[in-house]
């Protein structure tokens, strides 16, 4: 894989944003989508609502808390609830993932819009690869990818839905795990040390608190895995790699 | 498709909107917050830090205690299939994609021999 960072112009960035998302993650993205879009269909959700939810939640654990709790006839305020924490995580990835485009003065007026395109997938590729671009090509870069990312998400859950009933469980949970599997080895293979501590600490600690609390395990999970993997990085010094 | 399962009734599009609105709320407090931050400092990296934390707590809580459509599964399976892929994510040299093939299909044909009644 060429380095991402040897962009010529804006378009081109756009153009390699595309170009990255067809590497992987559109892929991965369209596999899982179809999977909700299947789970959906069975929880008894409206076509209109799965593909929306798609494209307005934009996260899968999110997405899948909202139908499977709607399937099992939840109150409203415990979906609600239980689908905002299961996407909790927006909240420290937009902020690790927005400053990036803070140089880009055009760029900066649309980091709204930015957080809501944001998915695990594209913060983790934007993480990685726009560091190393000039600042005006940062924004071209994510936006190619993520729209793409997006519409696919889109379009596989449509497919997903409508495929409903004619797949096998098999095929349902393995598309679901494939997501899964996805962003464990996508975390499983990043490089800096800050990162990889916090990613072991919180892999040992997620299920931990998940037993002491299912609705608060999470943020304390990632409160205290973060800091320890912050701090413990300080003390070992600059010796990244 | 007929109209309901086409669009639904209005209670479920309420639901949605205010499920969207509860993740939009996260989304948009960490862009007002990222106004903040130096991208070269130290808070930046504090800030990654917890949302690696968050993502694998989150991710090894859904392996291991799943609810749902994956809670359906058993445990051993999903194991199975995770150390596959750990094994074949380390001899093709830390690539994403071998490990994710090999897990997966690890997972699919035992999930298939289940469903079979073969296993």
């Amino acid at each position: 894989m060429k380095p991402a960072g040897a962009f010529d112009d804006q378009r081109r960035a756009f153009r390699g944003g595309i170009a990255a998302a067809f590497r992987m993650p559109v892929w991965v993205v369209s596999a899982s989508m179809m999977g909700f879009g299947s789970l959906a269909r069975d929880s008894g959700v409206s076509f209109g609502v799965a593909v929306v939810s798609t494209a307005t939640v934009w996260g899968l654990p999110g997405q899948i808390a909202f139908v499977e709790l709607f399937a099992v006839g939840a109150p409203v305020l415990a979906i609600v609830l239980a689908s905002s924490m299961a996407n909790l995580r927006f909240l420290p990835m937009s902020i690790s993932m927005l400053p990036l485009f803070r140089a880009d003065k055009a760029a900066w007026r649309w980091r709204y819009l930015f957080a809501a395109m944001m998915s695990v997938n594209t913060w983790a590729m934007t993480l990685r690869f726009a560091p190393g671009m000039p600042e005006q090509h940062r924004a071209p870069y994510f936006i190619g990818l993520s729209a793409t990312c997006m519409t696919v998400g889109v379009l596989g859950t449509g497919l997903g839905y409508y495929l409903a009933g004619t797949f096998p469980f098999y095929i349902t949970v393995s598309l679901i795990f494939l997501n899964i599997m996805y962003f464990t080895f996508l975390f499983a293979s990043v490089r800096q040390r800050n990162c990889l501590l916090a990613l072991l600490f919180g892999a040992a600690l997620g299920p931990l608190f998940h037993l002491i609390s299912p609705e608060w395990g999470l943020p304390f999970c990632g409160v205290i895995a973060g800091t320890a993997a912050f701090l413990i990085d300080q003390r070992l010094g600059r010796r990244h790699g | 498709m007929d109209s309901a399962t086409l669009w639904g009734t209005w209670e479920l599009w309420g639901v949605l909107g205010l499920v969207s609105l509860a993740t939009y709320v996260w989304r948009f407090a960490g862009a007002t917050i990222a106004a903040h931050i130096d991208p070269d400092g130290a808070m930046f990296q504090w800030f990654s830090c917890l949302a690696y934390g968050m993502l694998a707590g989150l991710i090894s809580r859904i392996i291991l205690l799943p609810v749902g459509i994956l809670d359906e599964t058993p445990l051993i399976d999903r194991l199975a299939a995770l150390a596959a892929g750990f094994l074949i994510f380390a001899a093709f040299k830390r690539q994403i994609l071998p490990g994710m093939i090999s897990a997966v299909g690890v997972f699919g044909v035992l999930a298939a021999l289940r469903d079979f009644g073969v296993l």
